[in-house]
């Protein structure tokens, strides 16, 4: 038998709710059965960032991945890996380019391009226990801050790392912080934007759940830095795991001093507050988040004044993101330097990203500042589902745009991103294939906006209707072309006279695709689409499998025969596309 | 009482509006806050009845109407939307022979949209209550739909 292992169960939400048996539980029933608890230990941690195969579940000192894992499966597991040392190949990680199964965490292509700064801990320790995150050098940048720097020190240090922001605008830290610094008083806050409401975007609630203490940290940090005695989180309520991850945090944290009166004996005061949002995405925007907090509309306000002058309760206030907060910890253990040395001229550091739709390694990703576009799909990303051709890739939510194929190429940071038509926004990569149509893409994420915009302004709460409208009428094949100068108008109209970074960049998902798609705009404004779907009768085998799946019931025909598509009642949904065993029905 | 209660574990500041709403209208079997409510929290913060209607109209957690035992809340992110290759809502819409944003007659159910979970990885989602489902089949929602039939 091997020495000792390690078994790293993947504790997620992500992983959690894929199963919704506990995992780490059912390995330690078999382990005591087995009689083998000196042998191994089981330790529950965040997310691996791969979880689009989950539940996960890695052994040390192995260093090795087990994907999909099942109740069913852990007797074998214990029996063969842990009792008789052999690898349970079935459960081995694949390779989506090899198709091989892959036996070291190292050896996987996913890992290899990533350089892990925010997510550092991610997976690694268990986020509910502070001690782990101690034993990884946890809280010791803030004891190194307490008993050696200056409060400007810390600033100028941060400066010097050239950290930006991370929730969107790409502001300098160290800036920030020292606007904050220098304004009279000394009733001052720290407050965490973890209010992550793009669509698409969700590593701000992987750092939560997995490694909530460097964010604590971090925070202390500010509030030393600053001049604050008090912090506060600001967390979506769709997020209870993260929720409940930071509460125990935060308790133990005080339990150990790290929070709370006279922190390691410095005379320095620091506690954090959680404070909980209400479905609102303009509250994401600081100044709304600020008076959400303060318990009212979550409606933003002219800037400036900026939150750094005149912030929650009127005071100086440093709003910063999460991922930004996670990196600090890191920044002043191994120097300013270290950090500005990764990166690319004017963005230092790593960024998260967040991979979703057709791409095969659904998950985050975190890479230095530089990476191409093409990297992080092929390389880390694994590629496109069922080989499907590369369409576009939509950055930053519904403030940012799309990157079609020609900008592959492009080493991303917050200006490249801006000089292609989008922008970094917190990081969600969506990325779409030959079938997903950019049209109907844009007026998706017009709904949103239409809905979100908190109403303040004109140009955001009526422009981005009558956008959709537009949009709304050319997918319905009513439009005309007219239309397009119209949409096009109205887009740069509003981006230059909203009140809100909501509404200036609500027009950016249609500015963009119209640039690099204008032909499927002029297809529906020319009425060419075609937008039903219809059968091929020569391939039709009349299996009934599409009329099966419609969901308006417009698919008619008997068994063996040829079916026929309603064309008049098609909402043009795809179902039947997919259903089809032999490739007979027609897209529009 | 449910309100009492939960108001007396919040300071009387006009900053724990918010908190107070959240907890209350989940704790709340019919999921709404009604027009006595919204008196007693003002009263109980000592601001004005509007104030606490302008924040209930603004948030969109918050509803002002009686809802079913059960909310079943579909994303709608785009992440869901591109990968999901059913359509979700028509499906449960079928199912229960309601649209989005009403209750059936049993007021068993309310069928409601809700912004990305953050659970993109697992696409489609939807969350019942506080539990959430992922990658949604046909068959998947079924199933589930007919559990809470029977079970809940
Ligand atoms: C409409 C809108 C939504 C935003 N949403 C978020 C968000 O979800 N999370 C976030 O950290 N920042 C968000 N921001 C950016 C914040 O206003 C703010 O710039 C940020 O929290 C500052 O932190 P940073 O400097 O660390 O990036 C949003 C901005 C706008 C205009
Ligand atoms: S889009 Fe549905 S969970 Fe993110």
């Amino acid at each position: 038998m091997n020495s000792k292992y390690t078994l790293l169960v993947c504790d997620g939400a992500s992983c959690k709710t894929t199963h919704k048996a506990n995992l780490a539980a059912g390995f330690k029933k078999v382990i005591a059965e087995k009689k083998l608890g000196e042998f191994v230990s089981v330790v529950k941690t965040g997310c691996f960032g791969i979880c689009g195969q989950g539940p996960i579940v890695k052994v040390l000192p192995d260093d090795l991945l087990y994907v999909s894992v099942k109740q069913t499966d852990i007797e074998e597991i214990v029996e063969e890996h842990i009792k008789n040392g052999n690898v349970v190949k079935r459960l081995l990680y694949t390779d989506p380019f090899t198709q091989e199964p892959v036996e070291k965490q190292k050896g996987k292509k996913i890992y290899q391009k990533q350089f892990r700064i925010a997510l550092r801990n991610c997976g690694l320790i268990n986020p509910e226990d502070i001690t782990e995150y101690i034993a990884v050098r946890g809280y010791e940048a803030l004891a190194s801050v307490l008993a050696d720097k200056t409060p400007i020190e810390v600033v100028e240090l941060m400066k010097k790392s050239k950290l930006r922001g991370r929730g969107g605008g790409g502001f300098p830290t160290g800036l920030k912080w020292e606007f904050t610094a220098k304004q009279p008083g000394n009733e001052k806050y720290v407050i965490c934007n973890a209010d992550e409401g793009d669509p698409g975007a969700f590593m701000d609630r992987s750092v939560l759940e997995g490694d909530p203490h460097s964010v604590l940290e971090a925070m202390a940090i500010a509030g030393y830095a600053i001049g604050a005695s008090q912090g506060y989180i600001y967390v979506r309520a769709e997020y209870p795991l993260a929720i409940h991850r930071l509460n125990i945090a935060m308790e133990q944290a005080r339990e150990y001093g790290f929070l709370g009166k006279n922190i390691f004996s410095s005379g320095f005061d620091f506690d954090i507050d959680i404070r909980l949002g209400a479905g609102a995405f303009v509250c994401g925007e600081e100044t709304a988040l600020i008076h959400s907090m303060e318990g009212q509309r979550g409606e933003p306000t002219k800037k400036p004044p900026f939150p750094s002058v005149s912030g929650f309760r009127k005071k100086p206030t440093s709003v910063n993101n999460v991922e930004t907060f996670a990196n600090i910890p890191a920044i002043v253990l191994n120097g300013a330097d270290w950090f500005a040395s990764i990166g690319t001229e004017n963005s230092k550091g790593t960024k998260v990203f967040a991979l979703a739709g057709k791409i095969n390694n659904i998950g985050l990703v975190e890479v230095p500042m530089g990476t191409t576009l093409r990297e992080i799909i092929y390389d880390i990303g694994g590629g496109m589902v069922n080989n499907k051709e590369f369409k576009a890739v939509q950055s930053g939510g519904p403030s940012g745009g799309v990157i079609p194929k020609e900008h592959l190429d492009t080493p991303i940071d917050y200006e490249s991103l801006k000089q292609i038509g989008s922008m970094m926004g917190s990081g969600g990569l969506i990325v779409l294939d030959e079938d997903d149509d950019i049209v109907q893409l844009a007026k998706f994420y017009l709904d949103f906006t239409q809905d979100e915009s908190c109403g303040k302004c004109t140009p955001c709460r009526i422009g981005t209707k009558r956008m959709y409208e537009i949009l709304d009428r050319l997918t319905k094949l009513e439009g005309s072309p007219d239309d397009l100068d119209i949409l096009e108008d109205l887009a740069v109209n509003i981006k230059n006279s909203a009140l809100c970074g909501l509404g200036q960049s609500a027009p950016n998902p249609v500015l963009s695709t119209m640039e690099y798609f204008k032909d499927e705009y002029e297809a529906y404004a020319y009425r060419k689409v075609k937008h039903t779907y219809s059968i091929i009768t020569d391939k039709c085998i009349g299996c009934t499998k599409c009329a099966r799946v419609c969901p308006v019931e417009c698919i008619s025909g008997s068994v063996k025969v040829p079916h026929v598509i309603d064309e008049s009642l098609c909402i043009a949904c795809g179902a039947c596309y997919t259903a089809c065993p032999v490739n007979a029905i027609e897209k529009p | 009482m449910l309100l009492d209660m939960i108001l007396n574990k919040y300071p009387a500041q006009e900053d724990s509006l918010i908190e107070i709403l959240l907890e209350f209208q989940d704790a709340k079997s019919s999921h709404f806050i009604s027009e006595a409510e919204v008196k007693q929290i003002a009263s109980y913060l000592q601001i004005s009845e509007a104030k606490v209607c302008s924040v209930i109209s603004f948030y969109t957690f918050f509803r002002t109407e009686q809802k079913g035992q059960h909310i079943i809340q579909v994303c709608r992110g785009v992440p869901c939307h591109v990968t999901a290759d059913i359509n979700i809502v028509k499906i449960i819409e079928k199912e229960l022979g309601i649209k989005v944003d009403e209750t059936t007659e049993n007021k068993k159910f309310t069928l409601e949209y809700t912004s990305c979970l953050g659970l993109c990885d697992k696409a489609p989602v939807m969350r019942i209550d506080d539990k959430i489902y992922t990658n949604l089949t046909e068959n998947k929602i079924k199933a589930i739909l007919a559990e809470y039939r029977v079970y809940n």
